[in-house]
């Protein structure tokens, strides 16, 4: 199914963050693949959100880098933990990407209104976006993403700040998308979450990536004694 | 006492008939102020928003100027357009000086700087919030500034309105350039001035009302822009 052109694997060399001076990330080396979903655990200030942001292009790394296999600039996508919604329609704000990505005209709102049935708000397309409930504006953003067609999602703490039915929506929006062969790279301090959605783990732990294992094997057995103390539920920072 | 009740009922009946003179100096005061503002907005808010997204050095500088500039007296913004179109200065040869393109020029002086400034902390705000997400979506500050200015439209439509209400109520620019020459430069506020003291009070008056009603107008539809402003950012 996939184009031959695929930008996966995505490779993480040697990479560093240092705002400030202080450094958040360090050494992380790490290949992503195609497959199921990559969850990032760890702690609030383990650094999942920067690692995302620097895999994502919205940082530029202080060491080390970040190689795709392909062109990548078009084909990735990120939701955030608060949604920006643009002041416009729920349909207007599902065309905007696609409009700023060169999709033709015609082709757009067509686009725009399957990413919107997706995510079960074709009813709401008329609507001002900034009205919606909290877990519709969640729900928009992922439909903003999917109408691009990403070979890679990447979602920092989507539901963060969304209640369990909003949660459970989400989480199956995402899980969709993987199913329909997005790569879903996500970070979460959800253990439950990360349970539930997770082919693989990584782990960071103070800046760096204490683990990356496939998703069995890391709950099973944790390599590291914070991974498994983590695990316990216990506060490690 | 009994003069000035003789004044005003004679004030009133002047706007009620739309007498000829009042209906002149209104319409020219509106012609004056209403182009001011669309030459101010051409050069004032893509300067706004340009500030407020492109990070350079001496912004800071800049953007203090500006601010300064809300401030400058009319009077001043006059003088300064006196001694470019008079006779003796640079742009004097096209003998704009006591026209009405005279009083269009220094209002778009005098509101330019404002229009610039008011753009710039609207956008400004806008585009803290959306910029990860535009740049998420493959769009740098040049890309955004169309995406701020729809999405700011209803708060740059009270910028706007306020650009307007300062034009149309100030007297000293359009007085300097304009001179207040009846039937071709006079508007609202030059009459007011020196009509009262020459005692054609009524005319006054019934400017002064028309002004009240303008400013009162100006406000409304800037609540109601405001109102829509906060519809669409929930």
């Amino acid at each position: 199914m996939r184009a031959p052109d695929t930008i996966l694997p995505l490779r993480a060399e040697g990479l560093g963050f240092t705002a400030g001076g202080v450094r958040i990330l360090r050494d992380v080396s790490l290949i992503i693949e195609a497959g199921a979903p990559t969850i990032v655990i760890g702690a609030n200030g383990a650094g999942k959100s920067v690692l995302l942001r620097l895999l994502h292009g919205l940082l530029a790394p202080t060491e080390g880098r970040v190689a795709w296999a392909g062109l990548a600039a078009r084909r990735q996508a990120m939701v955030f933990q608060r949604p920006v919604l643009l002041r416009r329609s729920v349909l207007a704000n599902a065309v905007y990407p696609l409009h700023l990505a060169g999709v033709a005209r015609t082709e757009r709102e067509a686009r725009a209104r399957d990413a919107l049935a997706l995510v079960g708000l074709g009813d709401l397309a008329d609507r001002p976006a900034r009205r919606l409930s909290g877990g519709e504006q969640q729900r928009l953003a992922l439909a903003r993403a999917a109408a691009l067609h990403p070979e890679v999602l990447f979602l920092d703490e989507p539901c963060a700040s969304l209640d369990p039915t909003a949660t459970k929506a989400v989480e199956e929006i995402v899980l969709a998308l993987a199913a329909r062969g997005t790569k879903i790279v996500m970070t979460t301090h959800d253990l439950g979450q990360a349970r539930r959605l997770a082919g693989e783990v990584v782990f960071v732990h103070r800046g760096r990536v204490a683990e990356h294992a496939p998703a069995p094997h890391f709950f099973a057995e944790p390599a590291t004694p914070e991974a498994a103390a983590f695990l316990r539920g216990e506060l490690v920072w | 006492m009994n003069d000035l009740g003789s004044a005003f009922s004679m004030a009133i009946g002047l706007i009620a008939t739309a007498d000829p003179a009042v209906a002149q100096i209104v319409l020219l005061s509106l012609r004056v102020s209403l182009t001011a503002v669309a030459v101010a907005a051409l050069v004032g808010l893509p300067l706004g928003a340009l500030l407020a997204v492109a990070r350079f050095p001496g912004r800071g500088g800049v953007i203090v100027v500006l601010n300064a500039l809300m401030g400058l007296p009319p009077v001043v913004a006059g003088l300064l357009i006196y001694l470019l179109l008079s006779r003796s200065g640079p742009l004097g040869s096209f003998g704009l000086l006591f026209t009405p393109t005279a009083m269009v020029i220094a209002q778009a002086v005098l509101i330019a700087p404002i229009l610039a400034a008011l753009t710039r902390g609207v956008l400004e705000g806008l585009w803290e919030e959306y910029a990860e997400q535009l740049r998420s979506f493959g769009a740098g500050p040049w890309r955004a500034v169309p995406t701020l200015l729809w999405d700011g439209r209803f708060l740059l439509l009270t910028v706007l309105l306020a650009g307007f209400g300062r034009a149309a109520a100030e007297v000293g620019a359009v007085m300097v350039v304009g001179g207040n020459i009846e039937g071709f430069t006079r508007v609202m506020t030059t009459a007011i001035a020196l009509e009262t003291s020459k005692g054609d009070l009524p005319l006054a008056l019934a400017l002064g009302m028309v002004l009240m009603a303008i400013v009162v107008t100006v406000n409304a539809l800037a609540q109601g822009f405001r109102d829509a402003a906060a519809r669409w950012a929930g």
